[in-house]
């Protein structure tokens, strides 16, 4: 479905991502693990067309995403749920949920997704005239993803969406991905939570400074001593 | 003190500029003389605002100091005969008054950038108001003169207009009192204190520099500056006028006049006011010579400055923010700079 | 007229405009007069926030200040004199007003707003500080410093001994239907909703898959549209000359930035509280004391509260 062959990219002159290589299938889970400043972000960013590759290529289902201005990548079945969330705060939750389907082939569609949503996060149509910006963090987390799925994409990309969020509400947030893993989509999700992540996972890739150092089966990884000692502490 | 070089010879030159437009242009003596008055008068009121805009303080309300300084003098002298040596040092404590009401108030509580524009603009507003409002003295909208004291020409009452080589020495003086003011703040502490507020003013504040107080002192020069530069544009002038020396339009001439020349070099302002006469007395003279333009525009041909004026502030403020001084001085210090590096140092491996 | 926006008598003024003379150094008495100058003042406060609404929506999104907003109001005012002139019905010439202004909104957008998007926000405010300085010199250029009126006169009503100009009154049931209507926009469709998420956080507007450029193409069109509907509301009330913005410009900003720059709501607000009182003010002195005592009151309220009346923190 995702197939990125030899990425780079950077801010400025400082280079984040040096020539990585990675495919996504239908229906799997693929996870990015890696320390702080590997460039998990960097790589999402990428993809949904937010910081500009310098070099590689990168399609969608056969689509060049290169090729692609940056507001049309949603179009291919991409949906980004961004690092922190980034909610519109002092818009409703349903309006946020509105804009998540501005494509116009979403729109179509609003009425029968955001039945869908609600009923997936039953939690956020009692809120759904709340500001977003007054939701509990699992809430927002709850609210970014619903509005990600708003736009009706085949492909989720997630940024750490267990950050600043307590234990038991990470439990939650990963139960959430697992549904809608359930559900169909396709997701690639990036987390310094390697154990909870590899659990849900399919495969996974691991980033170190920008290059991809690992990859394989989420099994592998989670029984490899390597990763063990330095992500998972044991 | 080193006296720099550039003074050395800059000085007698500047002092002997009178006997050189009288010998290059003996017919027109007076119109260049002019020209140079006003330029050195509005390069004192650039420079007086430049001390603040370097500082990121851009106020639109300096109109309202310069619009003090010649009505507070004017109408002291007029009505009360009160000589300009006195109403001068007025006008100026008034302006440093209005300026503190003002800033002590934005400073503390920190308003800045547009806020801190549309405030001061509503300064100047205020005013010119003020000044309309009180016709009965200040002749309204119509603007006053100051009363001619004998034949225009008194050190008590502080006129010279009709001599134009004093007039420029007077005007010279002032500017060059400008420069000095630059420098010794250029070379005080406050400097580098409100460097940083300008930068960041949490990380100023934990420092143990007190901003607001630093600001005020700031606001409070270049107030004063503004209202000396408009008290002897009256008096240069022997007119005034709520639009020519005090409202919107003269602080917008101000801000723009200075990121022409540039705001964060000594003679930037000076060069933003060369720029700005030259350009509308050129454009002027044209204008008159034109005798096709005229034919088409009529006399509203003489907005045709103004508009050009406008347009190049535009394209200034697009491609040239730093300023024509600013932009040339940076080109040169990057021609001297032998690179150490070369400019792209490359991390791939 | 007290709550007249033009404070200056120009040398040339030569066109009267209709009303009656008063006194200006009338005392101020709770009386007929009172009230007529209240109610005028509610009139003028229409049109007014008319004028913020626009200014308040531009800077609400695209974070700019258009000094030069007054302006487009009076390109406005000359293109729909001029159309109205060319033999147009004023309705018509309205409407082309209207589109003129909104095409002068993205075009302003794009040659002058767009190359310094990431500038110091100072100088964005500046660089629309030289469209104001050449839009005025070309309209001097274009049009003459003549005084020019639609010769539309609507007259007035009387009630209870106090007397209200009918294009007042049309001027404020345009005002509000406008506001309605935008905020309508703003609060139920995709675009409107794009318009103030985009203002909220402007980074990650791709990822909804809206286009930056787009919107803010969008909202300078609405922007200088709602100038335009402004214009051709004024035409009613007021001679067009070159240098009118200068007589309303000023107030626009102290209204939104009284407000709380952005918002809409606290522009409307500060609209009715300023044009109280420029016309009580105006009508228990003269006409600029009005004004003047607006302006100080703006800038007391300001010192204590610097997010303006209805703005939050920050
Ligand atoms: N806007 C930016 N400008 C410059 N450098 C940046 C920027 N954003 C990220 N970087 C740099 O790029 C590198 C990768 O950052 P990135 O955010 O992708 O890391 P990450 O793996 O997501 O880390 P974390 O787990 O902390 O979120 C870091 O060294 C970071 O400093
Ligand atoms: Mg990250």
């Amino acid at each position: 479905m995702l197939e990125l062959s030899n990425i780079d990219a950077g801010y400025g002159g400082f280079q984040a991502l040096f020539g990585v290589s990675m495919t996504v299938k239908a229906g799997e889970a693929v996870a990015v693990i890696g320390a702080n400043g590997a460039g998990k972000t960097t790589l999402l960013r990428v993809i949904s067309g937010l910081l500009p590759a310098t070099a590689g290529t990168m399609t969608m289902e056969g689509v060049s995403l290169r090729a692609t201005p940056p507001h049309k990548i949603i179009s291919t079945g991409i949906a980004h749920v961004p690092e922190g969330r980034r909610l519109f705060p002092r818009l409703s939750v349903e309006n946020n949920l509105k804009i998540g389907a501005f494509i116009p082939a979403a729109r179509q569609k609003f009425a029968e997704r955001l039945a869908f949503v609600y009923e997936l996060f039953p939690r956020l149509k009692e809120r759904r005239a709340q500001l977003a910006g007054t939701l509990s963090g699992g809430e927002q987390q709850m609210c970014a993803i619903a509005r990600a799925l708003m736009s009706g994409p085949k492909l989720v990309l997630l940024d750490e969406p267990s950050m600043g969020l307590a234990p038991v509400i990470v439990a939650q947030v990963f139960d959430l991905v697992r549904r809608i893993r359930g559900e169909g989509y396709t997701v690639l999700i990036v987390e310094q939570n390697v154990r909870q992540v590899l659990r849900i996972a399919d495969r996974a890739y691991l980033l170190e400074v920008g290059r991809l150092k690992a990859s394989g089966s989420a099994a592998e990884l989670a029984a490899s001593d390597e990763i063990r000692k330095a992500y998972m502490g044991i | 003190m080193r006296i720099p070089k550039t003074a050395l010879i800059g000085v007698p030159i500047l002092l002997l500029v009178p006997l050189a437009v009288r010998f290059a242009f003996p017919a027109a003596e007076k119109y260049y003389l002019h020209l140079l008055i006003q330029i050195l008068i509005w390069s004192f009121i650039y420079t007086g605002w430049s001390l603040m805009g370097r500082f990121g303080l851009t106020s639109l309300g300096h109109g309202a100091f310069t619009g003090i300084g010649a009505y507070v003098m004017v109408l002291l002298w007029n009505y009360a005969g009160i000589t300009p040596w006195i109403g001068i040092p007025v006008a100026i404590v008034v302006s440093i008054i209005v300026a503190l009401l003002v800033g002590y108030p934005c400073f503390r509580l920190r308003i800045v950038g547009h806020y801190f524009a549309l405030l001061t603009l509503a300064l100047t507003e205020f005013v010119r108001l003020c000044i309309v409002g009180l016709r009965d003295y200040t002749g309204g909208s119509l603007g006053t003169q100051p009363r001619r004291f004998g034949d225009g020409v008194s050190l008590y009452a502080l006129q010279f207009e009709p001599d134009r080589v004093l007039s420029y020495y007077v005007a010279l003086a002032l500017w060059a009192l400008g420069l000095y003011v630059w420098w010794r703040i250029d070379r005080s502490m406050d400097r580098y204190a409100l460097d940083a507020a300008s930068q960041d003013e949490d990380a100023a504040a934990s420092v143990g520099i007190d901003v607001t107080r630093e600001k005020l002192k700031i606001t409070a020069i270049s107030a004063a500056m503004c209202a000396l530069g408009g008290a002897i544009y009256a008096q240069y002038q022997m007119y005034i006028g709520p639009d020519t020396i005090a409202g919107l339009s003269v602080s917008l001439n101000i801000v723009f006049a200075v990121i022409a020349g540039g705001m964060w070099v000594m003679l930037g302002p000076t060069v933003g006011a060369v720029f700005t006469q030259v350009l509308s007395e050129v454009l002027r003279v044209t204008i008159q010579n034109s005798a096709a333009l005229q034919k088409v525009f009529g006399s509203a041909v003489l907005a045709l400055d103004t508009m050009i004026y406008g347009l190049l502030l535009i394209l200034f403020i697009i491609y040239m923010p730093k300023g024509i001084l600013g932009t040339l001085l940076e080109r040169r210090e990057k021609k001297q700079e032998t690179p150490l590096v070369p400019a792209k140092a490359g991390t791939r491996s | 007229m007290f709550t007249d926006l033009i404070l200056r008598s120009p040398p040339q003024a030569g066109v009267s405009k209709d009303g009656r003379e008063r006194n200006a150094s009338m005392d101020c008495q709770l009386d007929i007069f009172f009230l007529e100058a209240v109610l005028n003042g509610l009139l003028l406060a229409g049109l007014l926030a008319l004028l913020a609404l626009g200014l308040n929506l531009i800077f609400g999104v695209i974070d700019v200040v258009w000094i030069c907003y007054a302006e487009l109001v009076m390109v406005g005012m000359y293109g729909i004199y001029y159309a109205h002139k060319g033999g147009a019905p004023f309705i018509l010439a309205a409407v082309i007003g209207i589109v003129l202004v909104a095409a002068a909104g993205i075009v302003l957008h794009q040659l002058v707003i767009r190359p310094v998007l990431d500038s110091a926000p100072i100088n964005q405010l500046l660089v629309t500080g030289g469209v104001l300085f050449f839009l005025q010199a070309a309209a001097t250029m274009a049009f003459g410093i003549d005084f020019r009126n639609v010769g539309i006169r609507l007259g007035s009503f009387n009630a209870f001994d106090m007397s209200f100009s009918y294009s007042r009154i049309i001027t404020f049931g345009v005002a509000l239907a406008a506001m309605l209507l935008l905020w309508l926009f703003l609060s139920r469709s995709y675009i409107g909703i794009a318009i103030r998420a985009i203002a909220q956080d402007r980074q990650i507007m791709p990822l909804m898959g809206v286009d930056q450029r787009r919107i803010y193409m969008i909202t300078s069109a609405i922007g200088g549209g709602l100038a335009g509907l402004a214009a051709s509301l004024m035409v009613l009330q007021f001679d067009i000359y070159p240098q009118i913005g200068l007589q309303f410009g000023p107030l626009i900003f102290m209204i939104c930035v009284l407000g709380g720059l952005g918002n809409m709501l606290g522009g409307f607000i500060a609209a009715f509280i300023i044009s109280e009182f420029i016309a009580v003010g105006g009508s228990c002195f003269a006409t600029e004391w009005g004004y003047a005592i607006a302006f100080l009151f703006f800038m007391v309220v300001i010192f204590i509260r610097p997010q303006g009346l209805f703005g939050g923190k920050s």
